[in-house]
């Protein structure tokens, strides 16, 4: 292939993302609809990290029990946020993760059991999401977000960016994502039959752009606030987690 | 001082994630803003003719009203702790503060 065409190639696939006309999905992927060998890889991927989470849950809290309602807090803060659709661009609406917080106060380890009860909940009582997708969703949601969120805040905050830059920008590449990651699962179990999975992912992330950028805006916003609260009330409490 | 300026900032914050929200209700006029589960579902489909959905929810809200009931619950419940916790924070801190230096 020559290089221009590659470029083309390349070009055709960023303008898709941005042109297309709808999501496909609406944050999780829903019940029964992920081939069950994929549900079962999701599983095994997932699994190491929940158990890693459970752990280290138990460990922060003997270390230093203060935490616990910080904790609470972020637990609580995730189905607050994942409860509210909120209108995009595209017609429809979609709901933020709000694992974003927690992960930047207290790392991957606890979100990823925080999200998964968050997750477990919408699909027993909203047919939201689903038990044999539940294994793609944490991973997409529970453990790719957090991760990206708190990697992005270490790393900004080593650079001396404030602590609510830093926050906001995690929580926001985070948010994105977990989207990007749904939408690639999906790709990867339904691949296009001419073009793979390259053109199944420009299907499925749909406008995932358009439609997830002011959708993560508004979460990093809303959890800075938190944050910002946190930061005058609680500062004994953010500097045992290394924050402040 | 330093209190206002925190005022300032959550106010800003919050006013942002309100316009970034409202912003598509206002340019939007013909959309109901649904979710897009369904259309997730004709993608998979016309992507793997084959394919069939293995697997229903347990259990499905009855109906839109119910299903906004469980989705205020969650909301409210989560919020009710998110204050509660904040408030608690709140009032701990002052009463430090109080200790340390009365003004």
């Amino acid at each position: 292939m020559f290089p221009a065409q590659k470029k083309m190639i390349n070009a055709a696939f960023i303008v898709s993302l941005i042109l297309l006309p709808y999501p496909l999905f609406s944050m999780h992927i829903m019940e029964g609809f992920l081939p069950p060998g994929w549900c079962i890889f999701w599983f095994t991927t997932s699994a190491p990290f929940i158990l890693f989470g459970v752990i280290s849950i138990k460990d922060r809290l003997k270390q230093s029990p203060k935490l616990k309602i910080l904790l609470g807090l972020a637990g609580a803060y995730t189905f607050v946020l994942s409860s509210l659709k909120i209108p995009s661009l595209t017609g429809s609406s979609s709901h933020p993760t709000g694992v974003g917080l927690g992960a930047v106060l207290f790392g991957v380890g606890p979100m990823v059991v925080m999200g998964m009860i968050v997750l477990i909940f919408q699909a027993l009582l909203l047919a939201h999401g689903g038990i044999t997708t539940l294994g793609a969703n944490i991973f997409s949601m529970a453990i790719v977000g957090p991760v990206v969120s708190w990697a992005v805040f270490i790393v900004l905050k080593k650079v001396r960016l404030s602590l609510e830059l830093s926050a906001f920008l995690g929580i926001f590449l985070g948010s994105l994502a977990t989207y990007f990651v749904t939408a690639i699962q999906l790709a990867m179990a339904f691949p296009d039959e001419h073009g793979g999975v390259m053109v199944s992912l420009i299907k499925f992330s749909g406008i995932f752009a358009v439609t997830q950028i002011p959708l993560s805006v508004s979460e990093g916003l809303l959890s800075v606030v938190i944050i910002t609260l946190l930061k005058k009330y609680s500062r004994e409490e953010l500097s045992l987690l290394k924050v402040l | 001082m330093k209190s206002r300026k925190t005022t300032i900032l959550i106010v800003s914050l919050l006013a942002g994630a309100f316009v970034i929200s409202a912003f598509p209700l206002v340019v939007l006029k013909q959309s109901d803003f649904s979710g897009a589960d369904s259309k997730a579902e004709q993608a998979i489909l016309e992507t793997d003719k084959t394919f069939k959905r293995w697997a229903e929810p347990l259990w499905t809200p009855p109906g839109p009203e119910t299903e906004t009931l469980l989705f205020t619950l969650q909301g409210a419940v989560g919020a009710g702790v998110v204050c509660y916790i904040l408030g608690y924070l709140h009032g701990r801190s002052k009463k430090e503060r109080g200790e340390n230096d009365p003004d």
